[in-house]
């Protein structure tokens, strides 16, 4: 054995996805000699910018930032380590009429806007983000806790569940009745109950469905709203828009903080299987063949490959097998990134402007996300495609050749098990949809397309290693949330192996680039006393 | 993974000679903003419910402040939201919907009312002018159109919103009848306060109300925004000779205190709007008790204000009377003589009784015509006595200090002429 073979390190972390890094610094900075392995050349797994085209720099996969945790933010110093946000303003949604709606950072022009299309709505606007204010409020401290799980006896969980008890009385009856509703319902029957304008109801449930196998009207999708409510709520601090330098960048200020704080990140270091003795985790196996010893590891992959791919089955329980089994990835969505000689032209707003430091969502009616949704339900990519555009280089110039830029197309549905499965053909048939919808909004876009990247769920599977491409590590479903995600009686960071602990955002809260997975896991790790 | 190719030079649209600027977010300018533009001589805009306005003409409001209380000042409140609800059961729906009782109000009468949600806190106040027996207009500070729909369920009835197309001119002042009783047809002298009439003005067809938000003698114009400038030259014309002057809302602001008018978002939070429940205020919590009938039918609120009456409102809304030797005391410790804000303050400062916070003051004002420091404030209801004596927080020179304050009767002016 080589010396760096025998090494010992407190805690190894499998995988440099964001999750990872987060709970590497915070175990770093409690002087735990930690070790992250990245099996790519970069970290940041879901949230890397790479130059795929030269000269222009695509935020690969995930494409904005929204609910990073101000105290990850504050922990871990990340501003002084590049963290560099930029606003997102507005949101444009071209209707089939060639008119448009349009959200801008400035609520008067929105009230305009919106009083344009249906005065009722601008009013209802203000009482409607008043009530998710107060949901998301009511929200947001379960974000910030490990789940208790409500069949068990133990006193850590009933002092949670006791906190959650209460959280639920502070709330008041009238806000417990709405939670009840925005849990259980649709988002377009959620949303039929405040507004009238089909595209406003339409461009807000699309925040509903992202990353879910599931459409508009699919019970369950209100919950998901609250999400960009939450954002919201921490808006003073501004956490929500874009990374300078892609979201690559927001990995590499938290590798950097990291390293800061003692850790080691070594990336080209895939792991092959953890090392189990005696039930305990003892360290790892690297696909080079070299082995880490480590007093705990931790997985900041998903759990399909945390609990059946990186361990020995044997050592774990047939019934969290099973759960681990049922947990449903089903990734839906696709991206296409594109190099541009210039900048698209919006029928319905012509020219350049203020519009193009924005999103573009092409979501012009509820009928249409769902008819995008009907597609993929029977295993075939949407014809006409939910896509959520934004133009980073107009944000940050930095991102393309001056004068030229770069486009971001978040596009959904397509479905992981396509009928008769992802090949090269089917990949540029999926792209060319997406460029043939996006034509129809902006007809110039074709003659100013320099290059493009798409990516379908088989390639984010293949890239990232997310299993079936599910951008969130396994659905943000009400049935897979807190102390259901991943599965019960695990869903805090623990595994049945002793040592052997889970980061990724397959476990509460998960999805986006939030770092909160990563951050409870940490800290429960530390608070466990495990070394 | 490569495709297309470069287009630059086919496209003209990717490097336009001059970027459009289409669809940006810009504020709305009033049907007077031909003629109030060019007179905004310190770019001292601000914006009003989505418009923009002069905060004043002149780079100090002090002149346009002197004339809403010495000759006549004109001031464009189009901003306002403005309703027309009509049909058999118009009077119906607004007697559901605010604490006044509007089927009391004669054809030709004015009320000024607030309104509440279900739990008697208020949502906005406004104008409601009976323009004959089954159409009336009403005025608010927010929109409420969906708050009318919502509330006209049920009912005969049709609200059309004439924000945009119904433009609105303050003339205030104690010149400002004979100003306009040369230009319009109609008697004003008959003209009582809040009573309304239908006439021309140099010919130009509009409504005039014996109304204001000045606590002075003055009127309020209502005209079809196409003949907004004609109707503003007209009145500057007929009104030179008596010092017509336009004001911006800095000067209002002052007089509206002075005549202890409150203002939405400024001195009190919609119920529509409150995040928490100490944000909310009852009609009687606004000193706005007088405004609650005791004897209409079923409202919105009507039970929780009944049993809030019953109990006494827990906070009183006051005016404060800032001393002023308590006040040069404070600065003359630094070496300072007192120094006063040229505009009013539309900020919150803490109100102390004996070292306790009992309230807060929301707007407050050097009164030119008082020659007093005043302020607007809500306090808790035990310490609302008139002459009841206070403490104000104010910053003297980067130290926070207190300020003795005594409570003094609302309005602090209240002019004759006013209801003349």
């Amino acid at each position: 054995m080589t010396a760096r073979a025998s090494s010992r390190y407190d805690a190894v972390v499998v995988g440099g996805g964001h999750n990872g890094l987060v709970a590497a610094a915070y175990l770093a900075r409690a002087g735990r000699r930690t070790l992250v392995l990245e099996r790519r050349p970069m970290v940041g797994g879901a949230a890397v910018t790479e130059e795929i085209i030269p000269g222009f720099k695509f935020s690969v996969f995930s494409y904005v930032v929204s609910l990073l945790r101000p105290e990850i933010i504050r922990d871990l110093d990340l501003p002084r380590h590049g963290l560099h946000i930029l606003p997102l303003e507005s949101t444009v949604t071209p209707l089939d009429n060639g008119d448009y709606l349009a959200s801008w950072a400035d609520p008067d022009a929105t009230r305009r806007e919106l009083e344009r299309h249906s005065p009722r709505d601008a009013e209802a606007a203000v009482q409607f983000g008043r009530l998710m204010h107060h949901m998301a409020m009511a929200v947001r401290p379960i974000l910030g806790m490990v789940p208790p799980d409500p069949a068990s006896l133990a006193p850590s969980d009933l002092a949670g569940l006791l906190r959650l008890g209460r959280h639920t009385r502070s709330l008041g009856a009238a806000h417990v009745h709405a939670l009840y509703k925005l849990m259980t319902m649709s988002s377009a029957d959620y949303l039929d109950e405040w507004y009238e304008f089909d595209p406003l109801k339409a461009t807000k449930a699309a925040s509903g469905i992202i990353g879910t196998f599931m459409g508009p009207r699919s019970p369950g999708t209100a919950y998901v709203l609250l999400h960009h409510y939450m954002g919201e709520i921490d808006g003073a601090f501004r956490a929500w828009g874009f990374q300078k330098g892609g979201t690559g960048a927001i990995s590499d200020a938290i590798a950097s903080s990291a390293r800061a704080f003692g850790a080691e990140i070594r990336a080209d270091a895939g792991v092959e299987r953890v090392l189990v003795r005696d039930g305990r985790a003892t360290g790892v196996v690297l696909l080079n063949g070299d082995e880490i010893s480590a007093s705990i590891v931790v997985s900041g992959l998903d759990p399909r490959r945390t609990f059946l791919d990186l361990v020995d089955r044997v050592h774990l329980p047939p019934d969290v097998i099973q759960g681990v089994e049922r947990y449903k990835f089903r990734g839906s969505s696709g991206k296409v990134n594109l190099a541009l000689s210039g900048l698209p032209d919006f029928t319905c707003m012509p020219g350049v402007g203020p519009q193009h430091r924005g999103a573009f969502s092409i979501s012009p009616s509820l009928d249409y996300i769902e008819r995008a949704y009907d597609d993929a339900k029977y295993g075939d990519f949407s014809r006409n495609p939910y896509m959520d555009i934004v133009i980073p280089s107009m944000i940050d110039p930095g991102m393309a050749p001056p004068g030229q830029h770069v486009m971001s197309i978040f596009v959904q549905y397509a479905p992981y098990h396509l009928n008769g499965g992802w090949t090269d053909a089917r990949r540029e048939a999926f792209g060319d949809a997406v460029i043939r919808t996006l034509a129809r909004y902006a007809p110039n876009i074709e003659s100013l397309i320099l290059g493009r990247q798409v990516l379908t769920p088989a390639d984010i599977e293949r890239i990232t290693g997310l299993s079936e491409g599910n951008i969130f590590a396994g659905e943000l479903a009400l049935h897979q949330l807190f102390f259901l995600r991943p599965v019960a009686r695990w869903a805090n960071y623990r595994t049945p192996i002793q040592d052997y602990w889970q980061c990724g955002a397959g476990t509460h809260p998960g999805g986006g680039i939030m770092g909160a997975s990563g951050r409870l896991a940490a800290l429960e790790i530390l608070r466990s006393g495990a070394r | 993974m490569l495709a297309g190719a470069p287009a630059a030079a086919a496209a003209p649209w990717l490097f336009p000679a001059r970027p459009r600027s289409f669809g940006a977010p810009m504020l709305k300018s009033t049907p007077f903003h031909p003629r109030t533009a060019p007179l905004v001589r310190a770019q001292t805009w601000r914006r009003w419910a989505g418009y923009q306005v002069a905060s004043a003409y002149e780079p100090l409001p002090d002149h346009e402040y002197a004339a809403i209380r010495n000759a006549a000042a004109l001031i464009d409140v189009s901003p306002l939201h403005k309703y027309i609800i009509s049909g058999p059961h118009a009077a119906r729906l607004l007697d559901r919907m605010v604490t006044r009782d509007v089927a009391a109000c004669a054809v030709g009468q004015v009320l000024y009312t607030p309104w509440c949600d279900a739990h008697g806190k208020v949502i906005d106040d406004g104008t409601i002018s009976r323009l004959s027996d089954s159409t009336f207009r009403l005025t608010s500070a927010e929109p409420n159109l969906r708050w009318l729909a919502m509330n006209a369920v049920g009912l005969d009835v049709s609200v059309e919103d004439v924000s945009e197309r119904l433009a609105a001119l303050a003339l205030q002042g104690p010149l400002s009848r004979a100003i306009l009783q040369r230009l319009a047809a109609a008697d004003l002298a008959t003209l009582r306060y809040f009573r309304l009439v239908h006439t021309t003005v140099d010919n130009i067809p509009l409504a005039i109300s014996r109304t204001g938000y000045t606590g002075d003698l003055g009127y309020e114009l209502w005209v079809d925004a196409a003949q907004a400038v004609a109707l503003w030259d007209a009145l500057i014309a007929a009104g030179t000779p008596y010092g017509i002057t336009p004001a911006g809302i800095w000067a209002l602001d002052v007089a509206r205190i002075e005549a202890g008018l409150i203002m939405l978002d400024v001195d009190y939070v919609s119920a529509h709007r409150a995040v928490i429940d100490d944000q909310l205020s009852s009609p009687l919590e606004l000193n706005l008790g007088w405004a609650v009938s005791k004897r209409k039918g079923p409202y919105n609120g009507r039970s929780a204000l009944r049993a809030e009456e019953a109990a006494d409102p827990g906070w009183a809304f006051v005016g404060l009377e800032v001393q002023w030797e308590s006040l040069e005391r404070l600065y003359a410790e630094r070496g300072l003589s007192p120094h006063l804000p040229t505009v009013a303050w539309r900020t919150s400062a803490p109100v102390y009784r004996g070292g306790v916070q009992v309230g807060y003051a929301t707007s407050g004002c050097w009164s030119p015509l008082l020659k007093k420091y005043l302020a607007l404030a809500h306090v808790r209801a035990p310490h609302c006595e008139v002459g009841a004596e206070l403490t104000l927080d104010v910053m003297v020179e980067h130290r926070r200090k207190r300020a003795a304050a005594v409570v003094r009767k609302l309005p602090f002016f209240d002019p004759e002429r006013k209801r003349s």
